[in-house]
């Protein structure tokens, strides 16, 4: 369609769309990185009141961190069933992987539930500021992330199916997915388990 | 004869939009070229805007013991002003400059994302228009107990803790009231339209360029937008995080930045600091992008030292994120940080040093043509380096905190971000004018421009730096009639107001140069970048088709060829060469398919002030409008095609 013409595209070599994404995703460390920074900063320091270690359950954030893991495995699966032109398999998978993020999401929105029942709110004390903040703030990236899978998976739907280029395509949205869930590795071991 | 492809009138969930000319063409373009234009207009608005109000405070300060404005409203009206300067004028006239050119000067018919670009300037629409609403919405009360005692104005009613927002001042104890959360959010807002374009210039420059553009044959202000770009995509996060810190201990009881609830103001003079050094050079490099190609042109001599130049960008761009304590020299740090960031402000002199010798360098030995946008560039050079140098001063700490806070420091930035910024910019407008507007602005009125600008800037900001070391205070509402401030300014508010007055010369040498000025052909400066090898005003496909750039400075060698002593000597073929191009540029022999206008940039931007208020006033329908106007945007924009499938029956010819 528009590429017969003289103008040359992507000197890098790297699809357009996707460079963007590569790019969004390093402002995206920044902006995790304040956070983390200022989450270890006042993690150091002594403050009255109600502590994270006072109320979390790592067993069950554990499972759900797992949940998440698994789910760019099923990224993966998809990514490599569309480079195999299966558009069936591809679906299920991009399926199960919001599916999968949406099981975190509601096992955070329970943690959320349960600590502010345990008295452990916002405005506790600066910990709890920091720690809704923080894991609030990935959060909306995972609940983005599932948005983006299922409108994938709905075009997918359509009846030309879902292509390698072009469009809102797998990889863009793959790229981010894998993001997020590297940096809930991050959190986790930051927040709950130093 | 060329087909120049009509899109599909396809419905979608609106009808895409399609007129090419009055208001809807502009509201819904994707064209860098029209947003670059859209971006100039509104900047300089606000750019008056934020000139009004240092009006006022100087008129304000002419006078000892003066009572033209309340203690609140002069407040308000420094806040402002620092903040529209930077977020609402000097920024975004410079991503004007970047919309405009960037494509042109590596070739290519768009940027990466042209929907996305539409979309960061809307944003940037409605974060100003969200800001300044606080005139109108706002409340500024006085602290309990504190000096404000009066009633606030209206004019009052706006951000009153200083472009800065340093904390517990600018929270909810010491600014009650909701301007601060204006002003919290606003910045917020136009944060992601700084952030959405930085992107959008960074993967343009890397996957746009046209055949044969490598990157060390890019042109200079190219590779400053890229600097600009990087330090816009690292710094903002950071401003980001801290400006949700204040939106929630405004709004929701949080203590980031508190110390009852065992937060850390300084903690907010950091992030605040890590932002705001790099900001400071994304505010002046895109200046020394501009005078890099002004100076070679009106010298009609290559560059000096372009790798040099080049890399002194990135360093300055690098080391101005090691350099942020150096504004926190009068807070709790300890001496090794002092010593530490006094050192690498030293430093980052350096890279700055090499840039001003290569501009020397380049004009050296010159044929130079005083043209209005060389004697900018000449006076950037000037202003900048006196900006500089004392610069340089605060990196001594001891000086530094006798200075810290006082009139010196005003001095000192200003002629930076004035002497340096605005004269780069204005360098910037005047040359590239006959480009946009294919006319040619009046001489005599842009040297009158110059002159008027050059004096009353000197005279404003010139006797500041003795006012400050007298030890006239920053921010300061009043002074007495015996500190014996009083004479000098005077003198500062009289300059201002000359200043004021090189400003209308501009405009009036503007709107009338745009429809009288004489035709300025396409290559009135003789000019070495490709932008001005396709006709001017730029036609709405810019290359005809893509050009195969050769080397640095393409356009100069394909007129100019040099003799055995590197003098350059115009090729017997420049005269042709120029009238084909022309002649190519406005027939294109290939179809031009370009990205069609998109309604849903502007709804999707709509919503983000909507937010904004629902955080404010903690209203719930408000936050539901926002978000349906966002999920509107996005999923139209989603299932919406940049460009529409062409169809047979629809071309015509």
């Amino acid at each position: 369609m528009s590429d017969s013409h003289s103008y040359p595209h992507e000197p890098t070599g790297v699809e357009t769309r996707k460079l963007g994404m590569w790019v969004f995703l390093s402002t995206e460390i920044l902006f995790f990185g304040t956070l983390i920074t200022t989450f270890m900063i006042f993690k150091g320091r002594d403050f009255p009141g109600i502590k994270l270690s006072d109320v979390y359950d790592i067993p069950f954030t554990s499972v759900s961190s797992f949940v998440l893991l698994m789910s760019s495995l099923t990224m993966v699966l998809a990514h490599n069933a569309l480079e195999n032109g299966d558009q069936e398999k591809t679906r299920v998978w991009l399926l199960s992987t919001a599916m999968l993020g949406a099981v975190f999401l509601a096992g955070q929105i329970y943690e959320f539930t349960e600590f502010y029942h345990e008295g452990f709110v916002l405005s506790s004390n600066i910990f709890s500021s920091t720690f809704y903040v923080l894991t609030g703030f990935h959060g909306l990236h995972v609940f983005i992330g599932v948005v983006l899978l299922i409108a994938l998976w709905s075009i997918g739907q359509r009846q030309n199916g879902l292509s390698l280029d072009g469009g809102m395509n797998l990889e863009f949205v793959a790229l981010y997915w894998h993001f997020v869930d590297i940096v809930w590795i991050v959190l986790f071991t930051v927040v709950y388990l130093i | 004869m060329t087909k120049i492809i009509q899109p599909k009138k396809q419905s979608n969930i609106f009808k895409r939009p399609s007129s090419e000319t009055g208001i809807w063409s502009w509201i819904t373009t994707v064209d860098h070229k029209r947003i670059g234009i859209m971006y100039g207009y509104a900047a300089f608005f606000f750019l008056l805007v934020g000139g009004i109000e240092a009006l006022l405070l100087r008129i304000q300060l002419a006078s000892p013991d003066n009572n033209f404005l309340s203690a609140a409203e002069y407040n308000a009206m420094f806040t402002m002003h620092g903040t529209t300067m930077i977020f609402l004028a000097i920024m975004p006239i410079s991503a004007a400059f970047f919309n405009y050119l960037l494509p042109l000067q590596i070739g290519a018919r768009d940027v990466a994302f042209p929907r996305l670009n539409a979309l960061s300037f809307w944003i940037f629409i409605f974060g100003g228009v969200f800001l300044y609403s606080t005139f109108l919405f706002g409340t500024a009360g006085a602290p309990e107990g504190g000096y404000l005692a009066e009633e606030v104005s209206r004019l009052g009613s706006a951000p009153n803790g200083g472009w800065f927002g340093y904390q517990p001042n600018a929270g909810m104890k010491y600014s009650p009231g909701t301007a601060m959360d204006y002003w919290a959010i606003g910045l917020q807002i136009l944060g992601i339209a700084s952030l959405v374009s930085a992107f959008n210039f960074i993967t343009t420059i890397l996957n746009m360029r046209t055949k044969g553009m490598r990157f060390m044959r890019m042109p200079v202000f190219t590779w400053m937008t890229f600097a600009v770009s990087f330090l816009l995509a690292f710094s903002l996060p950071i401003i980001a995080i801290a400006l949700f810190y204040v939106t929630f201990d405004r709004q929701f009881g949080t203590t980031f930045f508190l110390t009852e609830g065992g937060g850390d103001p300084i903690l907010w003079q950091h992030l605040f600091w890590l932002f705001g050094h790099p900001e400071v050079y994304i505010l002046i490099l895109p200046a020394f992008g501009i005078v890099s190609e002004v100076l070679p042109t009106f010298s009609r001599k290559p560059l000096f030292g372009y790798p040099a130049i080049v890399f002194a960008g990135f360093g300055i761009a690098f080391i101005g994120f090691g350099v942020w304590a150096h504004h926190m020299f009068a807070s709790a740090i300890s001496p090794v940080a002092q010593a530490g960031f006094g050192l690498s402000t030293m430093v980052i002199a350096v890279p700055t040093g090499v840039k001003i010798f290569n501009w020397l360098g380049t004009i050296w030995g010159g044929k130079l043509s005083m043209k209005t946008p060389m004697l900018f560039s000449l006076g950037f050079i000037g202003m900048f380096l006196i900006g500089g140098l004392s610069g340089v001063t605060h990196a001594i700490v001891p000086a530094d905190t006798q200075q810290t806070d006082t009139y010196y420091v005003v001095a000192h930035f200003h002629y930076v971000l004035f002497g340096g910024a605005m004269f780069g910019i204005f360098s910037g407008l005047y040359y590239w004018f006959p480009k946009v507007w294919g006319k040619m602005y009046n001489e005599t009125l842009g040297k009158i421009h110059f002159w008027l600008m050059m004096i009353g800037f000197n005279l404003t900001f010139g006797p500041m730096h003795w006012l400050g070391l007298q030890g006239q205070v920053r921010r300061t509402w009043v002074y007495a009639e015996e500190t014996n401030l009083a004479f000098w300014n005077l003198i500062v508010s009289i300059g201002a107001f000359i200043i004021a007055l090189s400003i209308l010369v501009f405009m009036a040498n503007w709107i009338y140069s745009r429809r009288k000025g004489p035709e300025a052909g396409f290559d009135p400066w003789d000019a070495r970048t490709i932008e001005w090898s396709i006709p001017s005003p730029t036609p709405v496909w810019n290359f005809s088709k893509a050009p195969e750039v050769k080397s640095l400075d393409d356009f100069w060698h394909m007129k100019y060829d040099e003799d055995e002593e590197g003098r350059p000597v115009k090729r017997d073929t420049a005269d042709a060469l120029l009238l084909e191009l022309e002649e190519e540029g406005l027939n294109p022999k290939e179809d031009i398919e370009l990205p069609n206008p998109s309604y849903f940039p502007i709804i999707l931007a709509s919503g983000l002030p909507f937010l904004g208020y629902a955080v404010i006033y903690k209203s719930l329908p408000l936050a539901i409008v926002g978000v349906l106007l966002i999920l509107i945007g996005s999923f139209g924009w989603g299932t919406e095609p940049l460009e529409e499938e062409f169809t047979e029956d629809t071309e015509n010819e």
